[in-house]
C-alpha cells in the first residue's frame, strides 16, 4: 500500500474525526451488548454478565486510544513539537532574533526585486493576447531596431501575409492653447487600426474609423485618462469637443480606458490619427515610425520575421536609392518595451538571490552550532524512546518556525523596499515604464515569497538532521556534556563559511565593477564643458512662422533676447543637444569622390552660430559657424573628427563639399571646419561621424536653447522662459534642465547608477553577513576548544602562539573563500558584460581591492575570538572541565 | 477454556481469512474465530479493534454500517480486492513458516 494512499485515508479520517470516534464507540458498545447477551444465554444474571463483559473488554478508554493511535496524525504531538520549538527559540533569543532578521533581510530583498521583475518581465502586457503582438521596424547594420518610413509601412501592410493588422505610430508633441497659456502636450500619432491591433476599446466614444488616417480627413483624436483630466478636468461631455492642436482644430472622438498604457509612447495625453501630411511621410528615405502587428493565427514570430525580411529585400530591389540596406526587425512587443532594463533586472535578481543565499547559509550555520550543542538533549530524548522520526520532526518544526517568522517579516520589508525603490525613480522615467504600475505584493510575489520560505525551511532542516545521533547514542550521551567540537561540524561549518565569503566576494566585486563602470561613464570624454549650461526646448507655433526665414528670424530674436539676461555669457540653439542619441541621421556623399550607392550614415544637427563657443567644443581646423552663414549665403557645414577620419583619411576636409545621395544642388554644403568629437549620443554609445549645419540656413520650429552662465544655471531657467515668452507668447517650452543634470539623469547613467547602488547595497549587506558568519564559526570553535587551549598553555604554549593558531584557522577559511569567490566573480562579471562600461570582467585593480576588503574584514572578524583564545586562563579552563 | 497465545502477525491473517467468507461485524469476527478453532484461539477485543483500524488504513478492508438480523445497527467489515491479494501473501508466508517449523519438529523427532 503506498504511503500516499495511506496519507489520504488518514486525512479523510482526520477530517471526519468526530464521526470516527462515534463509529468506534458505537461499534464497541454493540460488541459489549452482544457479549452480555451471550453470557446471559450461558445462565449469568444480567448484572454478572455486564461485569464479565466489561472485564473481558478491558479498559475502554485505553482501547479507544490505541485505535486512535493507529489512525490519527497525532496532532497533539505536532502541537507539542511546536510548543517545544517556541520554548527553545525563546530561550535563545539572541539566536532567534539574529536568524529571523537575517532571513527577513534576504527574503525581503529578493521578494522586492522579484516584484520588479514580475511587473516588468513576467506580467503580460495589458492587451488582448499580448504574446501575439510583435514590434515591427526596419533594421540597419547600425540600428538593429531602426525607424520605419511611411511609404515602406504602406507596402509592408499591403504585402505581408503574417499580420492580421499592422499599425504604425510615432511620438508627437503639439501646442495646446489652454487657459494658462500654451502648453506642450505629448501624445502619439497612430494609424487607424492601432487600438484594434492591441485589442483595446475606448471607454467612451469611438475608435478611429478606417480612413481617418488619410491626409485629407478631418483631424481626430482620442484622449487618454490623464489627458482627459488635464485638458478637460474629467468633464463628461468631452466626446465631440474641438481642441486647437498646434493651431489646427481637431475633434475628440473618444476616451481611452483608465488602464490604457503604451510604454513606447511614454506619458500619453492623446492619440491622434496619423495623417501623412508632411514632407517626411512622402519620402521613402525618411524614417520616423514604429509599427506594432498582431500575428495571424498559426503564424510564428520567426515566420513573420522571414516574411518581412523577404518583403524588405523586394523593396530594396525596387527602390535601391532609398532602401539599400534596409532590412526588417520583428520581435515580441514585450521585448521591445522592456529589452533595455531586462539585463539590469536579472542582475539585480541574481544579487538579491545571492544575498538571500548568504543569509540562509548564515542561519544554517547557526542552526548547525545549535544542533551541536543539543546533541546530548537529542541523545537523551532518543534514549527515552523518541523515534528518529520524532527527533527529525522536532528540527523540521523549528526550521519551519524560523522560515515562517522570516516570511512574515519579509513581506512588509519587501513592500517598503518596493515603495522606496519606486519613489527613487524620476517621474518622467516612471512614465516610460507604465508596467511598474502593477508593482506590489501581487499574488506572484506572495507565491515567490512562500516558495522561498519553504525552500529555506527545507534547507534549515538538513544540517541539524545530519547531526542527529543515529547509532552512537551512547557516545553522544557520554561526550555530549564535554562538548568537543564534532569533526563533522567543523568540516561542514567551515565549508559553509567558505561559500559565504565566496558569495560576498562575487557581490562586492560585482558592485565594484558596476561602480567603476558608472564612474568611467560619467567621466567619459564629452568634447565640451557641461558645467554652467542651462538648457530648455522651445517649440514655435508653426502657424505663426510658416516660412523658414521667419523661423530663423524668431530663433535669432530669442537668442538675442536671452543673451541680454544678466549673467549670461553665451547662448546657442541646436535641433538636437549633445548627450542624446545617435539618431536624426543623414545619408551623405561627397562631390568629386566615387560613390557606390552605400548609405553613409552620419549624425546631422542644425546649430546656431555660437553653438561651439557656448558649449566650449574644440576647433581642430578651419573655422566655426558665424552669423554670416545664413540663408543669403552658400550653405556650409562643420564636421567632427570622426567624419574627417572616416571619409577623408590623410586628406584635408576643409573646402570639400557634402551633398545628399543624389547630390541635388540645394543640398550641397561646403565643409568649413572640423571640431573635436562632441558626444552627441548616450554616454555608453560609440562616437559617430557628425555634421553640424547652420541653423540659420536650415531652421526648425523645435530646437533646444543652451545658455552658458556665470552663476547657477538652474536659477536662470525661469528667466529664459520669460524671455522667450516676450518674443512669442504662445511658444511651447519644455525639458528645462541643466546639461549636468541631463548627463546625470540620462537613461544610461540612471540605469548604471541604479545597478551600481543596488548591487552595492546587496554587497555591503553580504559583506556584513559573511563577516558575522566567519566570526560565529571562529568564536564557536574557540569556545569549544577552551580545554584544548588550556592544555596547550599549561604545556607552555605562548599566548601569541595561541592567537596566531586561531588566526591561521580563520585565515585559511578566508583565503579559500576569497580565491573561490574571485573565480566566481570573474565568471559572474562576464555574464553581466552588457552592464559593464570601460571595465573588463577581470579588472585586476577592482578584484585586488575586493580581495583586500574581504581579507581585512575577515581579519577583524577573527581578531576578537583569537584574542579571547589567547586570554584563556589555563587553570580555569582545566578546572571547569 | 484453554486459551492459546496467537503467533505474532497471525491476527491480521485470521481476520482477513474470516472476512473472506462474508462481511462481518467486530463481534462476529471474534465469535467466528472462537467457533472455528473450537475456542482454542480467542481474539481479545483489546487487539481486535486496533487491528481492524490498521487494516482499514492499509485499505485491505472497508467498513459499512448495516442492520443485523436482530435489527441492530452494526459496522460490517468486508475484504477489498487489495485485502484479498494481501491475504494470499499472508497465507503463503504462514505456510512457509509452518513448513519450516514442521521441518524443525521432524528433525527433533528423528534424533
Amino acid at each position: 500500500m503506498s504511503a500516499i494512499g495511506r496519507g489520504w485515508r488518514k486525512l479523510a479520517v482526520l477530517l471526519r474525526s468526530e464521526r470516527f470516534g462515534g463509529d468506534l464507540d458505537e461499534e464497541m458498545q454493540f460488541h459489549c451488548e452482544q457479549l452480555v447477551r451471550e453470557l446471559r444465554e450461558q445462565g449469568m444474571s444480567p448484572e454478572e454478565a455486564r461485569c464479565a463483559a466489561i472485564r473481558q473488554f478491558g479498559n475502554l478508554t485505553r482501547l479507544r486510544e490505541r485505535s486512535h493511535d493507529v489512525m490519527g496524525f497525532r496532532l497533539e504531538t505536532v502541537a507539542q513539537d511546536l510548543r517545544f520549538a517556541l520554548r527553545q527559540l525563546r530561550r535563545s533569543q539572541g539566536f532567534a532574533v539574529t536568524a529571523v532578521l537575517m532571513l527577513a533581510l534576504g527574503m525581503g530583498a529578493s521578494v522586492a526585486i522579484f516584484a520588479f521583475v514580475d511587473a516588468a518581465l513576467i506580467q503580460p502586457l495589458p492587451y488582448t493576447q499580448p504574446n501575439r503582438l510583435a514590434d515591427v521596424t526596419e533594421s540597419l547594420a547600425l540600428f538593429p531596431r531602426g525607424n520605419l518610413s511611411y511609404q515602406d509601412y504602406l507596402d509592408w501592410k499591403r504585402m505581408n501575409k503574417s499580420f492580421s493588422s499592422l499599425a504604425a505610430y510615432h511620438g508627437t508633441n503639439d501646442l495646446l492653447q489652454g487657459p494658462n497659456g500654451t502648453v506642450i502636450v505629448s501624445g502619439m500619432q497612430t494609424s487607424a487600426e492601432f487600438l484594434r491591433t492591441l485589442g483595446v476599446q475606448p471607454a467612451m466614444g469611438r475608435d478611429f474609423n478606417p480612413g481617418e488616417d488619410s491626409p485629407n480627413a478631418p483631424a481626430t483624436l482620442l484622449l487618454t485618462w490623464s489627458g482627459w483630466q488635464k485638458w478637460f478636468g474629467g468633464r463628461k461631455d468631452v466626446v465631440g469637443q474641438t481642441v486647437q492642436l498646434s493651431g489646427e482644430p481637431a475633434t475628440v472622438i473618444g476616451l481611452l480606458p483608465r488602464s490604457f498604457v503604451f510604454a513606447p509612447g511614454g506619458k500619453l495625453e492623446y492619440l491622434r490619427a496619423l495623417q501623412p501630411r508632411n514632407e517626411c511621410m512622402k519620402r521613402r528615405s525618411c524614417h520616423n515610425l514604429y509599427a506594432v502587428g498582431r500575428l495571424k493565427d498559426g503564424v510564428s514570430l520567426a515566420a513573420a520575421r522571414d516574411n518581412m525580411k523577404a518583403i524588405a529585400a523586394q523593396l530594396e530591389k525596387e527602390y535601391p536609392d532609398s532602401n539599400r540596406g534596409q532590412g526588417a526587425s520583428v520581435m515580441p512587443l514585450a521585448q521591445a518595451i522592456t529589452g533595455d532594463i531586462r539585463p539590469i533586472l536579472l542582475v539585480l535578481l541574481c544579487g538579491a538571490g545571492l544575498l538571500l543565499l548568504i543569509a540562509s547559509v548564515n542561519v544554517s550555520n547557526l542552526l548547525l552550532v545549535r544542533a551541536e550543542k543539543r546533541r546530548r538533549e537529542m541523545a537523551v530524548r532518543g534514549a527515552l524512546g523518541a523515534s528518529w522520526r520524532r527527533l527529525v520532526r522536532q528540527y523540521v518544526t523549528e526550521a519551519a518556525l524560523l522560515a515562517a517568522a522570516g516570511f512574515a517579516l519579509a513581506l512588509p520589508l519587501a513592500d517598503t523596499a518596493m515603495r522606496l525603490l519606486r519613489s527613487m525613480i524620476a517621474k518622467d522615467r516612471l512614465d516610460a515604464m507604465p508596467y511598474l504600475q502593477g508593482l506590489g505584493l501581487t499574488p506572484h510575489a506572495w507565491l515567490f515569497a512562500a516558495a522561498v520560505a519553504m525552500l529555506a525551511a527545507a534547507l534549515f532542516s538538513v544540517p541539524p538532521i545530519l547531526r542527529l545521533p543515529a547509532e552512537h547514542l551512547r557516545e553522544d550521551l557520554n561526550e555530549g556534556g564535554r562538548g568537543s567540537v564534532g569533526r563533522v561540524w567543523k568540516r561542514l561549518g567551515g565549508h559553509l563559511v567558505i561559500a559565504e565569503l565566496a558569495i560576498a566576494v562575487v557581490l562586492v566585486a560585482g558592485a565594484g565593477l558596476l561602480a567603476r563602470s558608472l564612474w568611467r561613464m560619467l567621466h567619459v570624454e564629452l568634447g565640451f564643458e557641461p558645467d554652467h549650461l542651462a538648457m530648455l526646448s522651445v517649440e514655435l507655433p508653426e502657424v505663426e512662422y510658416p516660412r523658414p526665414e521667419q523661423q530663423a528670424a524668431a530663433t535669432q530674436a530669442i537668442l538675442d533676447r536671452v543673451r541680454m539676461l544678466p549673467g549670461v555669457q553665451a547662448a546657442a540653439a541646436s535641433t538636437l543637444p549633445p548627450v542624446g542619441c545617435n539618431c536624426n541621421t543623414d545619408w551623405i556623399r561627397f562631390v568629386g569622390k566615387p560613390y557606390n550607392g552605400v548609405h553613409n550614415e552620419v549624425n546631422d544637427r542644425q546649430v546656431s552660430a555660437d553653438f561651439f563657443t557656448t558649449i566650449r567644443a574644440q576647433l581642430v581646423c578651419g573655422r566655426l559657424l558665424t552669423l554670416a552663414d545664413d540663408a543669403r549665403h552658400p550653405k556650409v557645414v562643420v564636421i567632427n573628427e570622426a567624419l574627417a577620419q572616416k571619409y577623408f583619411p590623410g586628406e584635408d576636409p576643409i573646402g570639400q563639399v557634402i551633398g545628399d545621395t543624389d547630390l541635388k544642388q540645394d543640398s550641397l554644403r561646403k565643409i568649413v571646419g572640423v571640431v573635436a568629437n562632441i558626444r552627441d549620443a548616450a554616454l555608453d554609445s560609440g562616437m559617430w561621424p557628425a555634421e553640424y549645419e547652420s541653423l540659420a540656413q536650415d531652421p526648425d520650429t523645435y530646437f533646444t536653447l543652451m545658455v552658458r552662465t556665470a552663476g547657477d544655471p538652474k536659477a536662470l531657467l525661469p528667466e529664459m522662459a520669460a524671455a522667450i515668452r516676450q518674443i512669442n507668447r504662445s511658444a511651447g517650452i519644455e525639458q528645462e534642465t541643466t546639461m549636468e543634470a541631463r548627463i546625470h539623469d540620462s537613461g544610461t547613467a540612471w540605469l548604471h547608477r541604479s545597478a551600481a547602488s543596488l548591487v552595492g547595497g546587496f554587497a555591503a549587506l553580504a559583506l556584513l553577513l559573511s563577516v558575522i558568519g566567519l566570526y560565529g564559526v571562529i568564536a564557536y570553535s574557540v569556545s569549544q576548544r577552551t580545554r584544548e587551549i588550556g592544555v596547550r598553555m599549561a604545556l607552555g604554549a605562548q599566548r601569541g602562539a595561541v592567537q596566531s593558531m586561531i588566526l591561521r584557522e580563520a585565515g585559511w577559511l578566508a583565503a579559500l573563500g576569497i580565491v573561490v569567490g574571485l573565480g566566481c566573480a570573474i565568471a559572474a562579471a562576464s555574464l553581466m558584460k552588457s552592464l559593464l562600461f570601460g571595465v573588463r570582467a577581470w579588472d585586476i585593480s577592482t578584484l585586488a581591492a575586493v580581495a583586500a576588503v574581504l581579507a581585512l574584514s575577515a581579519l577583524l572578524a577573527s581578531l576578537l575570538p583569537a584574542r579571547r583564545a589567547a586570554g584563556v586562563n589555563p587553570v580555569e579552563a582545566l578546572r571547569s572541565e | 477454556m484453554s486459551k492459546a497465545d496467537l503467533l505474532p502477525g497471525t491476527l491480521d491473517l485470521l481476520i482477513l481469512t474470516t472476512l473472506k467468507r462474508a462481511p462481518l461485524h467486530g463481534y462476529g469476527i471474534a465469535q467466528s474465530i472462537k467457533r472455528v478453532t473450537d475456542e482454542v484461539l480467542t481474539v481479545e477485543e483489546g487487539s481486535l479493534y486496533p487491528a481492524l483500524q490498521r487494516l482499514l488504513l492499509q485499505g485491505w478492508v472497508k467498513a459499512e454500517w448495516k442492520v443485523t438480523e436482530t435489527n441492530r445497527r452494526a459496522r460490517y467489515y468486508a475484504l477489498t480486492p487489495a485485502g484479498r491479494k494481501q491475504l494470499g501473501m499472508e497465507i503463503s508466508k504462514f505456510e512457509q513458516m509452518m513448513a519450516a517449523i514442521g521441518r524443525v519438529l521432524a528433525d527433533a523427532g528423528e534424533a
